[in-house]
């Protein structure tokens, strides 16, 4: 299945890349993703991650075709 | 009830106008109109901020707000409500948001003004990066607490 993931802000200056597009062959959750994405960084603190659009832990299942996010702390207004 | 996400400046007294003019035609049941405006002040954490960048989540962005937005709806008596948030370059003074919620009653307009900007603040995917007088940027790390004062 086909994973599109997306960075933000600080997260996306840190990794110095705004996407990936990841191919899996097994179940995976939002953390697995982190993890085969990103297999020589940890999960940094306080990083949020969302699953089309929606708030997501970080043990909620993935599907193909879903749009994953991770990024910092929100600070608008 | 509406979400607009503006790449340019603009003068929410106008867009309050203008979308009253266009959206509300039972304006004889409005009783009260809450407003609430976010400005770019020229300082944070001690220091001068002469600008600052404002990204976000293209997509996610709305879809948060729009839920707030409804959230707001579902738990005060609300005629409409509306927000307006800048994205991009933005500099002091300018208005970042812009929160307007109309109803029969004061208190539901004052509280959901309230809950809208709350939510907005902890929920909608933005992220503030400042540029500092020695032309130094750095990101806002966290928003400060709504109901302390500083």
């Amino acid at each position: 299945m086909s994973i599109k993931v997306h960075y933000f802000a600080s997260l996306k200056e840190s990794i110095g890349r705004s996407k990936d597009e990841l191919i899996f062959t097994e179940p995976l959750t939002v953390y697995d993703v982190w993890q085969q994405a990103n297999p020589d960084k940890d999960r940094p603190n306080q990083i949020l991650a969302a699953v089309n659009m929606d708030y997501a832990d970080w043990d909620n299942p993935v599907s193909d075709g879903d749009v994953v996010a991770f990024f910092p702390p929100v600070t608008g207004g | 009830m509406a979400v607009t996400i503006c790449t340019h400046p603009f003068n929410p007294y106008e867009v309050l106008q203008a979308y009253e003019a266009t959206h509300l035609h039972a304006l004889g049941a409005i009783g009260a109109t809450s407003l609430f405006i976010g400005t770019m002040r020229d300082f944070n954490d001690g220091d001068h901020v002469k600008g600052m960048t404002l990204e976000h989540y293209p997509g996610m962005t709305e879809k948060q707000l729009d839920k707030i937005l409804i959230e707001a709806q579902n738990q005060w008596a609300l005629i409409d409500s509306l927000v307006v948030h800048r994205v991009g370059d933005i500099f002091p003074k300018e208005p970042i948001v812009l929160v307007a919620v109309w109803s029969s009653h004061r208190g539901d307009a004052f509280d959901a003004s309230r809950f809208i900007m709350e939510a907005l603040k902890s929920k909608a995917p933005f992220w503030k990066k400042e540029l500092l007088l020695n032309e130094q940027e750095r990101w806002v790390a966290k928003n400060s607490h709504g109901y302390q004062s500083s």
